[in-house]
Parts: C-alpha cells; sequence; structure tokens
C-alpha cells in the first residue's frame, strides 16, 4: 500500500541475557474484506497479512496477522539480549509489496 | 452528547452490521472447536492458567480492542512455547492472530490491537515445545462493534 510507514521502536542499549521489549507499528488500513461496497458486493481484502523480525538473521518472530487485526497494526513482543546486533523487521502486504525496517541493539 | 451527525454515523455502521454479520455467523459454536482442531492437528488443548489472554472485560470501541496474550515459560531450547494463536467466536472470520516463537524470543508474549464485531469470547491455544497443547477463554463485553470486521 503507498504511503504505508513501518516504524519500530528496540532499547539502544541493553544488558546482556535482559529480556528487552520491541514496539512496531505501520500505517496500514487493514482492509478486511468484510466490509460491504454500497453496490451488494464487499470491498475487496487487503490487509498486512505477515510480520517477521530477525536478529542478525536469526528468527525471534513470525507473525499471521489477520483482517481481524485493526488498522495500523500494532505488534509488540519480546527478545532476550544476548549480543550486539541488528534487527530486520519485514511486514507482508496482501499486494505483495514488503516494507521493512532495521534496528541496532548494543549489549553490554 | 450526541450530536445529529454522530446519531446518524451510529445509525449507519448499525445497518452495515446487520448486512455484514449473517446469523449463522453469530450462532457457529462449532467453527472454534474447528479452528482449535485445525492449529493442533486434532489434539484437545489443556485448559491451563500458564497462558492468560488479556483484554479489557468491556470494549467500547470494538475496532480497536488491545489484547495481550503471553504464556508463562522459560523460554529455552529444552522448554519453550512454539506457537500461540487466538481465534474469536462470533466475528465473521474466525481466525484473530498467530504467532511463532524461538528460544530467542525470550518471553512467548504477544500485544496487538484487534477488532471485535460483538460481544463474545476469545480463545488462545498454545503449543509448547514438547508437543503438549495449552488454552483459555475470556469473553469480552463490545459496547459499539467493530461493523464489517
Amino acid at each position: 500500500m503507498i504511503g504505508s510507514r513501518p516504524r519500530a521502536r528496540v532499547p539502544e542499549t541493553a544488558r546482556k541475557g535482559e529480556i528487552v521489549e520491541i514496539k512496531t507499528l505501520i500505517t496500514h488500513r487493514m482492509e478486511s474484506g468484510q466490509r460491504p461496497d454500497g453496490k451488494g458486493g464487499k470491498i475487496p481484502r487487503h490487509i498486512i497479512n505477515r510480520f517477521t523480525a530477525t536478529f542478525d538473521g536469526q528468527p525471534v518472530i513470525d507473525v499471521a496477522l489477520e483482517p481481524a487485526i485493526s488498522a495500523n497494526p500494532y505488534l509488540s513482543f519480546y527478545m532476550r539480549a544476548e549480543r550486539t546486533g541488528e534487527f530486520l523487521f519485514t511486514w507482508f502486504d496482501d499486494d505483495g509489496s514488503t516494507y521493512s525496517t532495521t534496528a541496532v541493539m548494543t549489549v553490554k | 452528547m450526541f450530536s445529529r451527525r454522530s446519531v446518524l454515523r451510529g445509525a449507519g455502521g448499525l445497518a452495515v452490521c446487520t448486512v455484514a454479520w449473517p446469523s449463522a455467523v453469530l450462532a457457529d459454536a462449532g467453527r472454534v472447536a474447528d479452528e482449535i482442531a485445525k492449529f493442533t492437528g486434532g489434539a484437545v488443548p489443556v485448559d491451563s492458567p500458564l497462558l492468560t489472554l488479556d483484554l479489557p472485560q468491556i470494549a467500547e470501541d470494538g475496532f480497536v480492542v488491545p489484547m495481550t496474550v503471553s504464556v508463562e515459560s522459560p523460554m529455552t531450547e529444552q522448554d519453550h512455547v512454539r506457537r500461540i494463536t487466538v481465534i474469536s467466536e462470533s466475528n465473521p472470520l474466525p481466525g484473530v492472530i498467530t504467532a511463532r516463537f524461538t528460544p530467542a524470543s525470550g518471553r512467548a508474549s504477544i500485544s496487538t490491537r484487534i477488532r471485535l464485531a460483538r460481544s463474545q469470547r476469545l480463545f488462545a491455544v498454545a503449543e509448547l515445545s514438547d508437543g503438549r497443547y495449552l488454552s483459555r477463554a475470556v469473553a469480552v463485553t463490545v459496547t459499539v462493534g467493530g461493523c464489517g470486521v
């Protein structure tokens, strides 16, 4: 979807072994495919159907989103900080496009 | 106070909802069992307080209902949560969200915001690394439904 803006918030630093919270948000209308179009049909579904987070290539979480997720999907979850590295967050759109953003976390 | 505009918008929403929810959907209790079986491969989950499904008891706006689902787990290689799913009893579609975790997740928990078409129960099911399944159900009262969810 044009204009979808992915955002992620992670702690800049963490202690080794600390469980850190990650918050993500993307602007997207999450059209459910259930709303009437006023002409006897339904407005076609158009959602973010999947979200993944990896840390230096290792999977942290992989989420399947359904039309029941609110517009501008917000997700928060956790990771155990073991070393300094880079997060890659990726959102998958029904229309085939993907959006991604990265964030570095330093472990002391 | 109710302005003329908000009342009209409310009435319009109501009409939309009536169209969008065939009564068959509202009464179909078997679909939750079907969805759980699809997730577990037929295994029957054990109701467990280790699994928590947090939602407001009363949701004023069915379009945006905060939800957190978590499982108490050490999240080690030997003992962790593989997947958690959430199923709706009476939205137009039963699926809500499914998350796949790894030991690197540190904590088996995810928070999001969901749409609820009407007052209903929600069911969470978790798959553990030893192959067991846990479940939990909560009831939510929705004041204004997320029409055409």
